[in-house]
């Protein structure tokens, strides 16, 4: 359940809205069930009113949608930002993807989202209400008399069960209180895949990314993805598909994709939370942020605005590609 | 000699200004190296785009070495230590993905060393051979 | 109607595999997804796949043809094998009707040879529903989730299986199974029938209409603003068409194989940037045209061209996978209540 409650949300931005400082307000909206919700631009009272939600179904980064928003003409607008989020926020800064101007930014804490697919496969089918109460989410479906209560933590998305910090790295005002960066166990997946055999993870990768069907959904939520126009989409870059024809494209697209986001990429999990087929993408980007941290130091993406990301940087004593396996017989 | 016997293709990324001139010094010096490795002149080591080596393994490459300057030495002042840093990530990634280790290399020749460019290339084909065609990255559209 | 215990179902699948190649719901880490039936392989309780059976008629990938330039000759290489009989086991009510969809698109002339083939040689054995989701509003497009269509039509209630053989094909699928199966009256199915449509009544998406759309009614609809709102947060991922049973568009490609040309076509989705991109550019610029394409596409095109008859049949998918949950349902609702304003 969420600390900070709908009303507290809800009142901060009619404030805002009615003082002048902003114009719009970026936030979510409800759905026709019980947890489809969806992100919107709010510009009334009254729209608010109805229509803003806050609940634990609200996983969606709104940093990227920042980019087009602040090309709008008009005041600021006003983004709800979880901890997670701004990290991207600040990543986008540093890239210059948007104008920090004509934006108001107000940090929120959160408590951890909840993974729908989880919880379908929890509760079963038939799901018309969800109430939030203390750690149990008490499921009401058209096949029980008695809602059915669940445990939020079991039915978490990953990336919030191995939160890498509750502390807003960026805002103009917090609202609640704020947090600390926690001493996270997001890279214990990474580390059991490394210590396979490669025929082991060879195979693992090869049925997981087989399940891939290039919807993109990975890429075009991805924060770090903000390329005008994707490789991936260019006929003339020569490596275009829209289908992956084998399993070498498979594998070329998601290398290909971890790698750009590599060192500019902030864990923020969204890719594996909208991949319809969980393939479980954030291995991929930790595997650069694990292999980052412990070849260069410790970087955090995001972090801070400006600081220059591991690639675009270098050290003359850094490690050779021949010493990454621990040097050549 | 059999005739079946299995020869590696192997792709060689080499800088413009040091490696490059290295596989000619290699020449001119008539110092053997397999003619299986097939070298592509690039600006500069760091031209490499992770995608150039993927392409190549897809094309029906056993093998991919990137040669540029020795660290220092770079043309660009430094663009070979960006290509440390990208390489080492990329082929830590692609061992993760279970793609042998050893099919990928960055090696820094200068001008000067053609000898160290030919010893380069032989070793580099041997290891290659030893692990056999290229299975994992291979794209079967290619290989007809 | 013929029935046969669920418990020896191991037997009558195996005994369709040993006669043609049988694909059924299998549980997989993302979800339910068709795969082929082997020994040991156990058929999924889901109520439904991930990705639609749409690929069994429509792969999202598949070779037409190769080239082989020698010289100044280009030898043209039909790569098409020769097809063998299958049967899809297991399909919903909503994703049988898809199928009709798909034939009014490829069946017409000029017919598509490869998918035709595919028809001909499928034999769909369609499953009525006994646990229909929040997701679920097939009862909008007329389709009764008790009672689907398809070459034979099974009911699965807790511990048997009936079946009907509605066309030839399912005939030839039920006399290979017939000293598995024993005739019965078929009581068990209407109780059956009877309790999930009292489900179905109280799903979230019961009442949705679609009453507003249909044939010709592209000017009332295509410049709403309502539009704006609804496709503001799509981030122009191919999700949902490529989850979709229904969408059908696809693009042709060629591929460099170094040594010639492998020409092959893929789904393409409306969503995409470079959707039916053209030499003087591309016709739909916005995220808005491109999402305002596909649901028109659905709602109000396809009826147009097709009787009356929606492109939609309302099983869910995008419902589920939409990465910011905007989604058909939505698209009904906004635009369908402006309509009755």
């Amino acid at each position: 359940m969420q600390k900070i409650t709908r009303d507290a949300l809800v009142n901060k931005a009619l404030a805002l809205l009615d003082n002048g400082t902003v114009d719009r307000v970026l936030g979510w909206k409800k759905g026709e069930l019980a947890y489809d919700v969806t992100p919107a631009v709010f510009t009334d009272g009254k729209s608010i009113g109805e229509g803003f939600v806050w609940n634990d179904f609200c996983g969606a980064n709104f940093s990227k949608y920042l980019i087009a928003e602040t090309k709008k003409t008009g005041s600021k607008v006003l983004v709800f930002l979880k901890p997670c989020d701004t990290y991207s926020f600040n990543q986008l800064l540093t890239e210059h993807r948007f104008d920090r101007e004509k934006v108001y930014a107000v940090g929120i804490p959160c408590e951890g989202m909840t993974d729908v697919h989880k919880l379908r496969a929890a509760v079963g089918e038939g799901i018309c209400n969800v109430e939030a109460d203390g750690d149990m989410l008490a499921v009401s479906t058209v096949y029980t008399d008695e809602p059915v209560n669940v445990p939020a933590a079991e039915v978490m998305l990953e990336r919030c069960l191995v939160c890498k910090s509750k502390k807003h790295v960026a805002y103009d005002e917090l609202l609640g209180e704020e947090g600390e960066v926690a001493e996270s166990a997001r890279f214990d997946q990474v580390a059991e895949l490394e210590a396979l055999t490669p025929d082991e993870r060879f195979a693992f990768w090869q049925n997981e990314l087989s399940r891939c069907i290039r919807c993109n959904a990975c890429r075009d939520v991805c924060p770090a993805c903000t390329c005008e126009k994707c490789v991936f989409n260019n006929p003339s870059s020569g490596v275009e598909n829209k289908a992956a024809a084998n399993s070498f494209e498979e594998k070329m697209f998601h290398i290909i994709r971890a790698f750009h986001v590599a060192g500019r990429c902030t864990d923020c999990g969204e890719c594996s939370r909208v991949c319809p087929q969980r393939i479980p993408l954030h291995l991929l980007n930790r595997k650069f942020i694990s292999d980052i941290d412990n070849f260069y130091g410790e970087y955090q993406a995001g972090a801070e605005v400006g600081s220059r990301a591991p690639l675009v940087n270098y050290d003359q004593d850094d490690l050779e590609p021949s010493e990454v396996f621990g040097g050549r017989e | 000699m059999p005739v079946n016997e299995y020869k590696p293709l192997i792709v060689a990324f080499c800088c413009n200004w040091c490696s490059y001139a290295g596989a000619d010094l290699a020449g001119n010096n008539r110092l053997n190296y397999p003619a299986d490795v097939k070298i592509i002149r690039v600006p500069c080591s760091c031209r490499v785009n992770p995608m150039f080596i993927l392409r190549a393994f897809q094309r029906g490459a056993d093998g991919v070495i990137i040669c540029g300057c020795h660290p220092g030495d770079c043309h660009y002042t430094s663009g070979n230590y960006y290509t440390r840093r990208r390489m080492a990530l990329l082929f830590s990634m692609l061992d993760y993905l279970g793609i042998e280790r050893e099919r990928t290399r960055v090696e820094w020749v200068s001008a000067a060393e053609g000898a160290k460019f030919a010893a380069t290339m032989n070793d580099f084909a041997k290891t290659v051979a030893a692990l056999g065609e290229n299975k994992r990255l291979e794209d079967l559209r290619c290989k007809k | 109607m013929r029935k046969c215990s669920l418990s020896e179902m191991n037997k009558v699948f195996a005994r369709i595999a040993s006669a043609q190649k049988l694909y059924l719901p299998v549980d997989g880490e993302a979800g339910a997804e068709y795969k082929l039936w082997e020994e040991g392989t156990e058929w999924s309780n889901a109520l439904n796949t991930v990705k639609s059976p749409k690929d069994f008629f429509f792969p999202q990938l598949e070779n037409l043809m190769e080239f082989k330039v020698t010289g100044k000759s280009i030898e043209v290489i039909d790569t098409r094998k020769a097809s063998e009989d299958f049967v899809v086991f297991g399909v919903r009510a909503c994703d049988v009707k898809s199928f009709e969809v798909l034939d009014r698109v490829f069946l017409v002339d000029p017919v598509d040879s490869y998918y035709a083939t595919r028809r001909e040689h499928g034999t769909i054995v369609s499953l009525a529903c006994t646990r229909p989701t929040e997701t679920c509003f097939c009862r909008t497009f007329g389709i009764d989730a008790t009672e689907p269509q398809g070459d034979v039509v099974t009911w699965k209630t807790e511990t048997q299986l009936f079946f009907e053989a509605k066309t030839q094909k399912g005939q030839a699928f039920m006399s290979l199974i017939e000293d598995l199966t024993e005739e019965c009256d078929g009581s068990e199915v209407e109780a059956q029938k009877e309790k999930t449509g009292k489900i179905l009544a109280r799903l979230p998406l019961a009442n949705l209409s679609a009453d507003a759309f249909g044939a010709d009614k592209t000017d009332k609809f295509f410049n709403a603003p309502e539009w704006k709102t609804l496709s503001e947060a799509c981030l122009g991922c191919g999700t949902c068409t490529f989850v979709c049973p229904t969408c059908q568009c696809y693009d042709i490609k060629d591929f460099s194989t170094g040594s010639g040309v492998v020409r092959f076509r893929c789904w393409d989705s409306c969503m995409y940037s470079d959707f039916t991109k053209m030499a003087h550019g591309n016709p739909r610029l916005t995220q808005l045209e491109r999402f305002r394409q596909r649901f028109m596409h659905k709602l109000v095109y396809y009826p147009t061209n097709n009787d009356g008859m929606f492109s939609c049949v309302g099983c869910g998918r995008c419902l589920s996978s939409c990465p910011i949950s905007m989604n058909i349902v939505k698209v009904m609702k906004t635009l369908g209540d402006k309509a009755d304003d």
